[in-house]
């Protein structure tokens, strides 16, 4: 959409006519929606920033004065600490997980003929229109319950000896939201062998390139690129994560958007909550711009 | 091309069953002939798809899903259309801010907004209401409407809109009876791909509906929470079911990965 011509007009009254045009139209045109931005997100996150600053007790609910006392809370508290921690090491987790299963994956469907490439395509996309807790759902019943099916297949193929404790621990959480998130990171990956040329890895196999070395050093340098744009999402999602966490996590294993959660609509001490979201959303948005701003200057040519 | 060996289709088997096991359990659970949890083994029922409609929470949750999502899309293409026309069609100094905020639903997290919206509409009154809920879809599946709009957009051929203008059509003309008819294709999938998010959507949802607002994903969320038995499994195996058709309908017309990837239609 960049290298899109702005309207060409043929003639000169036209062109007059488009030039006065081009002035006001466009904010006339993203006028509403600019409108309904400013009001709808950016008040009510603005709004939060300054609840995290307000006191609450448990008998007045929220005082509006000026306070640091729940940010120190959250600094100060080890338990706090713990939760932001898990969540970091299971959003890590998970991005590792499904840049490293799904990008050979999205290779291995970029090699494939019709009608099947279309076919496992949706069949590995697709999940990401299913509802999370549906999905989510899945693995708990996998886990868990009379059956614990997944640690009932691991002991008969002879892969663990003991069984694995996948409810309630992060263990579990990990491996559910890495299926969760997973379509993300193929489908980034596709995105971006899109572009690759296939006469490149010919040409290399013509030079005498083994097919390891065509991988290494063709491939995968060409979508070095979708697989971090895949991973700047993934991460984000895993981080900020509610409803997977919440089902295999249980009422015990916290993570940062459970955390808040539990603030909002269980103690009711919104300001407090304000705090561990406002902290969620900076740490994303740093780690996201930073990110990108890396990708883009190290890859600049690769995307455009 | 060449062919994908051996290794490499065990590899994509071992992915595939991944991918699919829990979505099958799920399925596979809801015709459970027992009152518990439990694999049917030597014969499958419909028990518990009927036993959904002994509970109403989840009927109605869903029509509220069904009302929510079509009204909330529709409303959101109805604000992408002006602007995607704006910003693809000029270069005004803050476009690029005005994109990037267009986007930021998709940056910051759902749960963030669900306090921020939590927090806003108890301010303004509008806590618990049916009203809330769409505004906050809106802006929610704002960029998943806008990015198919978008590229419907750029890809319209300005000589056609020229060929009227020199004909003699004015602005109001041109944009009814050729630009708009030209991207129905693309606002028609970009309501789609926007009312699959918002029927979807719980981490922001669960923050601001009420029990007489729940969605339908609200309402099994916070049932699984509770318990895990056979009637969240048939409800869960009903969404797959409806949403596994969807898609094989949007893939059809459209083509996943280019709905996904927002690249408009298979034919552009």
């Amino acid at each position: 959409m960049d290298n899109n011509p702005v309207h060409q007009t043929p003639s000169a009254g036209q062109a007059r006519q488009a030039s006065r045009r081009l002035i006001s139209t466009p904010y006339l045109l993203t006028g509403p929606a600019l409108l309904l931005f400013l009001l709808i997100v950016l008040s009510p996150l603005a709004m939060t920033v300054l609840l995290s600053f307000h006191d609450w007790n448990q008998y007045r609910g929220i005082i509006e004065v000026f306070t640091t006392k729940n940010w120190l809370e959250v600094i100060q508290d080890d338990y706090f600490h713990e939760v932001l921690w898990r969540t970091l090491r299971v959003a890590i987790w998970v991005t590792l997980l499904t840049a490293m299963f799904g990008a050979p994956e999205a290779y291995i469907l970029n090699r494939m003929r019709a009608p099947w490439r279309g076919i496992f395509l949706l069949v590995v996309l697709g999940p990401l229109l299913i509802s999370v807790v549906a999905r989510t759902l899945g693995w708990a019943l996998l886990f868990g319950g009379e059956s614990g099916a997944v640690n009932r297949a691991l002991l008969h193929l002879g892969v663990i000896q003991e069984p694995i404790a996948f409810m309630f621990t992060e263990t579990g959480m990990i491996v559910a939201l890495t299926h969760v998130l997973m379509p993300y990171m193929v489908l980034s990956v596709w995105a971006a062998l899109q572009r690759v040329d296939p006469n490149t890895e010919n040409a290399a196999a013509s030079l005498g390139a083994g097919s390891l070395s065509i991988l290494g050093r063709i491939v995968f340098p060409q979508v070095l690129p979708g697989i971090l744009a895949g991973s700047i999402i993934v991460f984000a999602l895993a981080a900020s994560a509610f409803a997977t966490p919440a089902i295999i996590g249980g009422r015990r294993l916290k993570v940062a958007s459970t955390l808040a959660y539990d603030e909002f609509l269980n103690s009711l001490n919104w300001p407090l909550g304000a705090v561990v979201a406002v902290i969620l959303l900076v740490t994303l948005i740093l780690i996201i711009v930073l990110t990108n701003r890396l990708v883009e200057r190290r890859y600049a040519e690769v995307f455009r | 091309m060449s062919r994908n060996g051996p290794l490499a289709i065990l590899y994509h088997t071992l992915f595939v069953a991944f991918t699919l096991a829990p979505i099958l359990v799920v399925c596979v659970v809801a015709f459970t002939p027992e009152s518990h949890l439990s694999f049917p083994t030597d014969q499958w029922s419909l028990r518990w798809f009927r036993a959904i409609a002994d509970y109403p929470e989840f009927v109605r949750a869903f029509w509220q899903s069904l009302q929510l999502g079509a009204l909330s899309s529709a409303l959101a293409v109805a604000f992408c259309v002006p602007a995607a026309l704006g910003v693809a069609r000029h270069r005004f100094p803050g476009r690029d801010v005005m994109m990037a905020l267009f986007q930021s639903p998709l940056m910051v997290p759902h749960v963030v907004l669900g306090i921020a919206f939590l927090r806003f509409f108890t301010e303004i009154g509008l806590a618990g209401s049916f009203t809330g809920l769409v505004i906050s879809h809106i802006v929610i599946v704002f960029p998943f409407a806008l990015r198919l709009t978008l590229s419907s957009v750029t890809g319209l051929n300005p000589y056609i809109e020229h060929a009227a203008a020199s004909l003699g059509a004015g602005d109001l003309t041109i944009l009814r009876r050729i630009t708009l008819p030209l991207i129905v294709p693309g606002l028609v999938s970009g309501w789609a791909l926007a009312f699959i998010n918002s029927f979807d959507e719980v981490t922001m949802t669960v923050f601001i509906a009420t029990p007489g607002t729940e969605t339908l994903p609200v309402r099994m969320f916070l049932y699984v929470q509770d318990n895990i038995d056979p009637l969240v499994s048939s409800v869960s195996a009903a969404v797959i079911g409806v949403t596994v058709i969807a898609m094989i309908v949007l893939d059809r017309l459209y083509g996943l990965d280019t709905l996904l990837l927002g690249r408009g239609s298979k034919n552009d």
